[in-house]
């Protein structure tokens, strides 16, 4: 036992304070607590993540047999795959929703809506969100924005088929791109989404600066909670301008205007621009919460303080503030100004400093650790091994005549995949088991969880690191059948072998998939604190009551005092008042 | 299969690949620092029954030495790509001599304009051919970009060209190609359904072969019966 | 342009997404519902029918045509003796091929749309046939003959368009339009010189004038009509006809080759080729 003594109120579920006599569907459905907010969020971008890796199989099949039809595939009907063989439209519909789907509707909503959702309360020491009326109505915006997005591939004359970038006049004139409703349907859908991205930012920004519990100073709270809090800044800042430029398309598309259209005045690169304004910092919205996930749970594995605390919010906020000002790097080769292109190299290439602050800040926390290696901890270390390499890939895109080659190639692939599923998606894994006990209170099957895991980490490399290759090779994204280039035919072999790994690495995610399904019922019941880690959600029972907390807890120091000598055991909560306590500053109530 | 860029056949392809290859090396170098020292970490600092993790801080030293090194090191890269990239992109830079070229891109063709024995563009002896594109080598050749309907991007893996063409804009490229031969030409930007079709054949000439190939052109050119005005399809 | 069309479309989408998604499937064919199995203009029953028949004479000298460079595609290249060329003007001794002719004003009844599909194919790079005349709500049955990529892109007003590839010989699609539009330009936009134009009317009488500039179009209900003569350079004109109870009647065009000089068709109203809608009709002296 610790000889700091845990608060007594840790063990009681069944608070008369709380006492939860709402219906099942204000409980449930149209539920205003965060946690359950975030449970919704889960299993919604859970669907979509299934959705997107489907499409991304279609994807692979073409490239890996080009042409050749698909045994089953006729089932998806004339026009999109007549006797099993993919049309390109379909093709391009695919790649444009795979991407879509990927980063608006799975790791987006995995990273915001669930994480957010469901730490910051916890982990500031609120009963709630701030606004949670207004988190609600977060949620069932993405549901509305969801459905329109999924109901486009059901449209006369398919989905959106412009790419997740949309460039205009592409994206704009029907008889250009064959695509009619589906692409109003994409501009709606990621409109509404945008909404609802704003109203969670808000109240994210708004519980963070305001309900923290007393002692819980800035520099006192958990990474994840300082990631969350500069992503949705970043979201502040980038979202109303997509959506500003998309509600111009949406004009172009449907009421005949002309913004983007050269014949009409319009200028195709003022979509890019406004695009990308908001695209880059979509990039590291993709990434921020990942990297926080990860400082916190490297921590717990390594049982010590993350080596650089300050230093390391420094850096994610460097990063958030860079990635704000780095858009251009995307449009090198788009007619831009060459002078301008070499400024925005300047920002891109510095953003590798704060990146690299954080690398070593992590395996500075390993060094002299006790690495515990449980499956959140092997994710994570997958993570910093993973992303390292797509910021060295992107070393390589930011530097502007080197671009010249790889731009539009599958170097990009590769690089985004490796920031994007070596990077988000295994920070994301790392979460959502690491948290899986606090969230159902039951915990997940370790052993079942480090097949996964290694599954998942040796094909996700056989799938992406070859794509580097493609890319050097000069072989063109975005292409339907790259066989037509004589260039390319050689190629053939080792997108096949892609084809394979890609595969081997979905079917992989469906152990995970059934593992989290079945634990959710089945899995061991889980204890308040089975982790051993310090921070305020672990200090309540697994899954927590409404409310959160019975009162108000209060906070003595930062969440990773993991080793402390203060302690006997080798971590010690933030709320564990010192052996002589000071007297906590007069607390705030929550009104 | 190549392990590495398509023969380079461009003058300041060099250029790219030498870049290229010094981000590879210097990316290498900090790729095996990096995932050793991960690797190391996971190894020595493995969970042993009894022992208790350090519970350090940081480092205050160590957090700017890691600031400086990457920040200079990224910086040098960022300051030797800018001049190869001003070379290739710069309207200003641009050889002045060149041989003046006009590309037109639509869905889903390319069409290059040949000048016609005035050596001007835009004037009635022009000619043009259709996804093929025939050059001179050792001489510099300067097109000007022109897109029809949407955005189109201008590719020649092996003399290191990527440009879009976008609707409304002349965009400026050039290049000087270092060996005859039949060379790749693509459409880099996703145009539409048929944007894998999009993609046509570089001729590099000899000087002499390619006089003889343009006199014949503009011979066909000149001769040919007077085309009609073209259909209207939009 | 057709991007106005896609307004009413928003509106209600928002509505109907659910029910589109449960749906599912549907619109996989464009245009309107298929036809059905049983009619045709066979099936509406014409006391005494009439014909007409008539010829489109053409003056002047036919201009050379545009020939089409297809070196960067062997596969079509292949089928053709010679180079092959852009036919827009098709002519035989002082007559025009290649024109749409269709009745225009005259008509009371509906027509049901036949069941059986036209067909229009891709050949060695061209459309085979260059001017298809269908009825609306009539499928009409696209096919690839050449191993290469065609794109289908129609560009209709009055009609909902298409823009669909097919990348592999043998495949085929159907299509149709479900409101009458003279004509729907059809284009494939990977050999930007292929060119089709479809005539859609609402009824069953058209027809297309083969070299020798004749045309028939049987089985008319007695009466007076406005028949219009459509062709891609020339433009159109317009003549009246009146056809006996069970007689023939005869109608003659003429276009001259400074027609597409000129741009005035001298016989009706100047008609441009951009302008769709081709309405109202100028009633003028047969000639």
């Amino acid at each position: 036992m610790s000889t700091v003594a845990l608060p007594e109120y840790v063990h009681h579920y069944h608070d008369p304070a709380h006492a939860d006599d709402r219906s099942f569907v204000r409980k449930y459905i149209f539920s205003t607590d965060h946690k359950i907010i975030g449970i919704q969020f889960l299993f919604m971008s859970l669907t979509f993540l299934l959705i997107g890796g489907l499409l991304a199989m279609l994807i692979r099949w073409q490239l890996g047999w080009p042409g050749r039809p698909l045994p089953g595939g006729a089932v998806l009907g004339e026009t999109r795959m007549p006797g099993g063989i993919m049309l390109p439209e379909f093709y391009n519909s695919l790649m444009t929703m795979h991407g879509t789907i990927m980063i608006f509707f799975a790791v987006m909503p995995l990273l915001v809506g669930v994480f957010a959702n469901y730490l910051i309360p916890l982990q500031v020491g609120a009963p709630d969100m701030a606004f949670p009326r207004l988190n609600m109505a977060s949620f069932w915006l993405a549901v509305v924005s969801g459905i329109l997005m999924f109901a486009g591939f059901f449209v006369e004359a398919g989905h959106a088929a412009a790419g997740w970038t949309s460039y205009a006049p592409l994206s704009v004139v029907p008889e250009y791109s064959g695509v009619y409703n589906g692409q109003v349907l994409w501009t709606v859908s990621l409109i509404i989404l945008g909404f609802s991205s704003l109203a969670g930012a808000v109240n994210y920004i708004t519980t963070i600066i305001n309900m923290r519990a007393p002692g819980m100073t800035l520099l006192r709270l958990p990474l994840p909670t300082w990631a969350l809090f500069i992503t949705s800044i970043l979201i502040l800042l980038a979202i109303p301008v997509l959506t500003g430029a998309l509600i111009l398309l949406l004009f172009d598309q449907v009421l005949g205007t002309g913004f983007f259209i050269p014949e009409m005045g319009g200028e195709p690169l003022l979509w890019q621009h406004m695009f990308w304004y908001f695209g880059h910092p979509e990039v590291y919205i993709l990434i921020l919460p990942s990297f926080g996930f990860v400082s916190e749970i490297i921590a717990n594995g390594a049982r010590k303080p993350v080596f650089g605390y300050t230093a390391m919010v420094l850096a994610l906020a460097a990063i958030a503030f860079l990635g704000w000002i780095v858009w251009g790097h995307h449009m090198f080769q788009s007619g831009m100004n060459p002078m301008l292109g070499v400024g925005f190299m300047a920002t891109t290439m510095v953003i590798a400093v704060p990146t690299a602050i954080k690398v070593f800040n992590w395996i500075g926390t390993l060094w002299q650790g006790n690495l515990h290696f449980h499956s959140p901890m092997l994710y994570s270390l997958a993570f910093v091994s993973m992303f390292v390499i797509g910021g060295f890939s992107g070393v390589f895109l930011a530097s502007t005549p080197v671009d010249i080659p790889l731009h539009d190639t599958y170097f990009v692939v590769a690089h985004i995949h490796y920031v994007l599923f070596g990077g988000s998606l295994f920070g994301i894994f790392a979460a959502l088991t690491y948290w899986f006990p606090k969230m159902f209170g039951r915990t997940m099957n370790e052993r079942i969880n480090k097949i996964h895991f290694a599954l998942t980490f040796v094909f996700f490399n056989l799938t992406f690191f070859p794509m580097h290759e493609l890319g050097v090779n000069g072989m063109l994204r975005r292409v339907y059948d790259y066989t037509q280039y004589a260039l390319f035919q050689d190629l053939v072999d080792l997108n096949r072998f892609i084809s394979l790994s890609a595969f081997a690495l979905f079917a992989s995610q469906l152990i995970y998939a059934a593992n989290y399904i079945w634990s959710l019922g089945r899995g061991a019941r889980a204890s308040a604190n089975p982790w051993r880690a310090n921070s305020l959600e672990w200090t309540v029972p697994s899954p927590p009551p409404h409310g959160n907390f019975d009162s108000m807890p209060v906070v003595y120091r930062g969440p990773y005092e993991y080793s402390s000598p203060e302690s006997e055991e080798d971590y010690l909560p933030q709320d564990a008042p010192p052996a002589e306590a000071p007297r906590p500053e007069p607390a705030p109530t929550f009104a | 299969m190549d392990w590495g860029f398509p023969e380079n056949v461009s003058t300041f392809g060099a250029d790219i690949d030498a870049a290229y290859g010094a981000i590879f090396y210097a990316t290498a170098l900090m790729f095996v620092i990096v995932q050793g020292l991960l690797v190391y970490c996971i190894i020595r600092f493995r969970r042993r029954e009894g022992r208790k993790a350090v519970p350090i801080h940081g480092n205050t030293r160590l957090e700017i030495l890691w600031t400086v090194v990457p920040f200079f090191g990224v910086m040098f890269i960022a300051y030797t790509s800018a001049s190869v990239w001003l070379d290739i992109k710069s309207p200003d830079r641009m050889p002045e001599d060149a041989m003046e070229l006009s590309v037109t891109a639509q869905q889903f063709e390319w069409s290059v304009t040949y000048p016609g024995a005035d050596g001007q563009l835009a004037t009635a002896d022009d000619y043009s051919t259709r996804n093929e594109l025939h050059i001179p080598v050792d001489r510099a050749v300067r097109l000007t970009l022109h897109a029809q309907d949407v955005i189109h991007s201008f590719y020649l893996p092996e003399l290191r060209v990527k440009q879009d063409a976008v609707p409304g804009m002349e965009i400026p490229v050039w290049l000087q190609a270092t060996a005859t031969g039949e060379y790749t030409l693509g459409c880099a930007e996703l145009c539409g359904l048929g944007h894998y079709r999009m993609r046509g054949t570089v001729n590099v000439y000899s000087q002499q072969e390619f006089d003889t190939w343009a006199a014949e052109e503009a011979a066909i050119a000149s001769g040919a019966p007077a085309s009609l005005p073209p259909v209207a399809a939009r | 342009m057709t991007r106005f069309t896609r307004l009413p479309a928003l509106l209600t989408l928002g509505v109907l997404a659910v029910a589109v998604a449960g749906c599912g499937g549907d619109g996989d064919t464009g245009g309107a519902p298929p036809a059905d199995a049983t009619e045709g203009a066979a099936a509406v029953e014409i006391e005494n029918p009439g014909v007409i028949t008539g010829t489109v004479m053409f003056t002047g000298t036919a201009p050379d045509l545009e020939s089409i460079d297809m070196d960067s595609e062997p596969v079509c290249a292949e089928k053709h003796e010679g180079t092959p060329v852009q036919e827009s003007v098709v002519t035989g001794t002082g007559t025009l091929g290649n024109v749409f002719v269709s009745v225009r004003e005259g008509l009371s009844q509906e027509f049901p749309a036949p069941s059986t599909p036209v067909e229009i194919d891709q050949s060695g790079c061209v459309y085979e046939p260059r001017i298809l005349g269908v009825q609306a709500g009539q499928n009409i049955t696209i096919r690839n003959n050449d191993a290469v990529l065609h794109n289908i892109n129609a560009t209709p007003e009055a009609n909902r368009g298409f823009n669909i590839s097919q990348p592999q010989e043998g495949m085929t699609s159907d299509r149709s339009f479900s409101a009458s539009e003279i004509m729907v330009p059809v284009q494939c936009d990977v050999h930007g010189w292929m060119t089709a134009f479809i005539g859609v009317t609402d009824h069953p009488y058209f027809a297309v004038t083969g070299p020798d500039g004749s045309f028939e179009i049987e089985n008319l209900p007695p009466g007076d009509y406005v028949l219009e003569a459509w062709h891609e350079v020339y433009g159109a004109q317009t003549v009246n006809v009146t056809v006996p109870p069970s007689g023939t009647a005869e109608a003659t065009f003429t276009y001259d080759a400074a027609m597409s000089a000129s741009a005035v068709v001298p016989v009706g109203d100047p008609v441009d080729l951009h302008d769709h809608h081709i309405s109202p009709v100028a009633v003028t002296p047969a000639g």
